[in-house]
């Protein structure tokens, strides 16, 4: 605003034209317009035209290399009556559920631990990120390791202090696996809970506990009446993210177990993959792809309202 | 309604001994307050008393009863801190009945208790809101309601005035000093203010590098200070010091300094005679100061006016004898000017004399 009003009070041989210009620098709207355009101009171009362009394969029976037509929902009615589709529904649900319930419950318990004071504050904080760090395929690729039936260590230490006789077959076996990537990906997003939540509760004043305290609250009730409170707007921006991420999860899947075994741990994000590349179909992928759409932007919404509610 | 007293109380941060020795009884229902100088330890001692502090050393009892290990909750004691900690995600209602919901008293009583809270402190129309849409004043007003609705043995208030404007805060003074007197309670108030403690305490307790200074009513402090520190802490503008000597002369004993001589009264001298050094440090306060027409010998300073401090019901002077300050208080009549000379005639009776070596009263 205040460089438009220096170029306007300067003097300039065509007066009209000068007016007319100078009038347009000073309009909010149309400043504010010019000042947004890069940005919205990269959305469009990297965030919104391969969306619209992935729903718009939806529709259409594209095969890798070919060019497809427009088939209305058949890839869509195709993938209702398709079993293994609902299998995968049914795990992607249930990865998100678990995976993010263990992780909120054990980041947000960390996050009050390492909020007190102890020594090696400080290095203790910078451990506890590591997973988030490495690249997710390597700590893929260790939890693979580390499931091997042969070589896995947790057989290893389990088999040494006497609780199990036999080796564990983690990935061969649909529940095993299944269970087993809920961990990994628990292991891996726990940080994300625990950096976030510990910088809200850093912001709380120590003397709401402390009033809290003479109010005549004992531990749980602070954390009832004031951490809880206090913390649950961040709570909800973190859980949402995290949702998104988890409910869009394919690195830990595909490295560990590829969807496999018998298809038991696929999620949207693979089974789409894995139809659209390796199989060639990409209008179905897309399709799938596409189901995670309602899901995330119903996650977002619950978020939004929430925090409108604390307002 | 209870009495407090503190037992050779001791608290070290690691190598900060923030309160030391501090021995004090506090009768029932009485009006207490710490005051002192920044980092003197009266928060500190505050916190011991509310709990929320380990002791390092020493004994606390309410009601004789020794609460050392007993945590805030069950001490029966409620605090208003200096930024007043309301819970910002409660409305005023709901902050100032947490305690009482804590310890599950009916609704009927909650809501009784906090409606007569909210009519003495005249926030009956805030109840709804939440502490963000409140004014500093309003706040402060929410916190010793959150105080008082508990009906608490002691109540225990850290600098709660600090952040309110100047006419606010002599009309909360008042107002809490009102809420005292209806409440009946033993209350324990921090302030490093010497005019809130002056105007409040039934009782001052003046601290100093975590030390107890001297503990009386105000009037006391002002009149008896027990040392230096005391003398020049309480009343404004402070006390003016200066060292002189004593000289033992023919016609009684005088005050020698650098700029005058003055004659002491007979029965100061009396009593300075036990003393055993040649040096003292002599204090008075400047409205102990007046004006005098003419000079009359070892009576009277002659001073040159630096400064004028209108007050409108008096005027303060800024002076000087030689290399030395002092403050006087004149009648707004006054003809000073600054620059010129003027005669000063202090009020002998008045003054005070510290030890040079401890800085103690020496009566
Ligand atoms: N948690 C702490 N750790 C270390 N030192 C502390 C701590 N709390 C207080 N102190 C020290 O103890 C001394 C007394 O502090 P205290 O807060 O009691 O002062 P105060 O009299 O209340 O001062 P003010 O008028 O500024 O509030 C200070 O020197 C302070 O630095
Ligand atoms: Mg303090």
């Amino acid at each position: 605003m205040r460089i438009s009003e220096n170029i306007a009070i300067q003097p300039g041989k065509r007066p009209g034209r000068r007016w007319r210009w100078s009038g347009l620098l000073e309009d909010r709207t149309v400043m504010g317009m010019a000042f947004v355009a890069p940005a919205v101009g990269l959305l469009l171009l990297f965030l919104a035209y391969p969306l619209i362009l992935g729903i718009w394969l939806g529709f259409t029976d594209t095969v890798v290399g070919g060019t497809g037509e427009f088939i209305g929902l058949a890839n869509y009615i195709s993938l209702l009556n398709d079993a293994l589709f609902w299998k995968v529904t049914y795990y992607t649900f249930l990865y998100t559920g678990a995976a993010v319930f263990f992780k909120l419950l054990l980041g947000f318990a960390l996050a009050i631990v390492l909020n007190r004071e102890f020594r090696a504050k400080g290095f203790v904080r910078a451990i506890v990120l590591l997973p988030w760090i490495i690249p997710t395929v390597l700590s893929a690729i260790c939890f693979w390791w580390l499931y091997d039936t042969t070589f896995s260590g947790i057989t290893w230490v389990l088999m040494k202090i006497g609780l199990i006789g036999h080796k564990i077959d983690y990935l061969g076996d649909p529940t095993n696996a299944r269970i087993a990537l809920i961990v990994a990906n628990v292991w891996r997003g726990i940080p994300f809970f625990t950096i976030g939540l510990l910088a809200g509760l850093q912001t709380i004043n120590p003397s709401l506990y402390e009033a809290a305290s003479i109010d005549g609250a004992g531990g749980w009730h602070r954390f009832r009446h004031v951490t809880l409170p206090l913390i649950s707007p961040l709570l909800a921006v973190v859980t949402t993210f995290s949702t998104i991420w988890t409910f869009a999860d394919f690195q830990l899947i595909w490295v560990i177990t590829r969807g496999g075994p018998a298809n038991a741990t696929h999620l949207y994000g693979t089974l789409s993959f894995q139809r659209a590349i390796p199989g060639g179909q990409f209008g179905e992928g897309a399709a799938i792809s596409a189901f995670i759409l309602p899901v995330l932007m119903i996650s977002v919404w619950v978020c939004y309202k929430y925090m409108r509610r604390e307002e | 309604m209870a009495k407090v007293v503190m037992e050779k109380l001791n608290k070290h941060f690691g190598e900060v001994k923030a309160v030391r020795d501090f021995d004090l009884e506090i009768p029932d229902k009485e009006f207490v307050v710490l005051v002192g100088p920044s980092g003197c330890g009266k928060t500190t001692t505050l916190r011991m008393v509310a709990g929320l502090e380990d002791i390092t050393s020493g004994n606390i009892y309410i009601d004789d009863k020794v609460v050392n290990q007993l945590p805030p909750k069950d001490r029966d004691i409620a605090m208003v801190f200096q930024n007043y900690a309301l819970y910002p995600h409660m409305t005023v209602y709901q902050n100032m009945a947490f305690g009482l919901t804590l310890r599950k008293f009916p609704k009927a009583e909650i809501k009784q208790r906090v409606k007569e809270a909210a009519e003495i402190l005249n926030i009956g129309e805030l109840l709804e809101r939440k502490p963000k849409a409140l004014s500093g004043g309003q706040r402060q007003r929410v916190a010793v309601g959150r105080a008082i609705v508990r009906k608490p043995k002691v109540f225990l208030f850290d600098e709660p005035l600090s952040n309110l404007d100047a006419k606010l805060r002599v009309q909360m003074r008042v107002e809490l000093k009102k809420l005292h007197d209806r409440l009946q309670t033993t209350i324990i108030y921090v302030t490093h203010d010497q005019v809130e403690a002056m105007t409040m305490g039934d009782c001052i307790v003046v601290m100093k590098d975590g030390l107890k200074q001297q503990v009386g009513a105000p009037l006391e402090l002002y009149f008896r200070p027990a040392n230096k520190f005391v003398a020049g802490f309480i009343g404004s503008p402070a006390m003016n010091f200066m060292e002189g000597e004593l000289l033992s002369e023919q016609g009684g004993l005088f005050l020698q300094t650098m700029g005058f001589k003055l004659k002491i009264p007979e029965d100061k001298a009396a009593k300075l005679k036990s003393y055993p050094e040649k040096r003292v440090i002599f204090g008075i306060r400047p409205e102990d100061l007046p004006e005098a027409p003419a000079a009359i010998p070892n009576e009277t300073i002659e001073v040159v006016v630096e400064v004028l401090e209108p007050l409108g019901s008096e005027v303060y002077l800024d002076v000087k004898v030689g290399e030395t300050s002092l403050i006087a208080r004149a009648e707004p009549t006054t003809k000073a000017k600054p620059h010129f000379k003027l005669y000063l005639q202090p009020v002998l009776e008045n003054m005070r004399f510290f030890s040079i070596r401890d800085e103690k009263a020496l009566f």
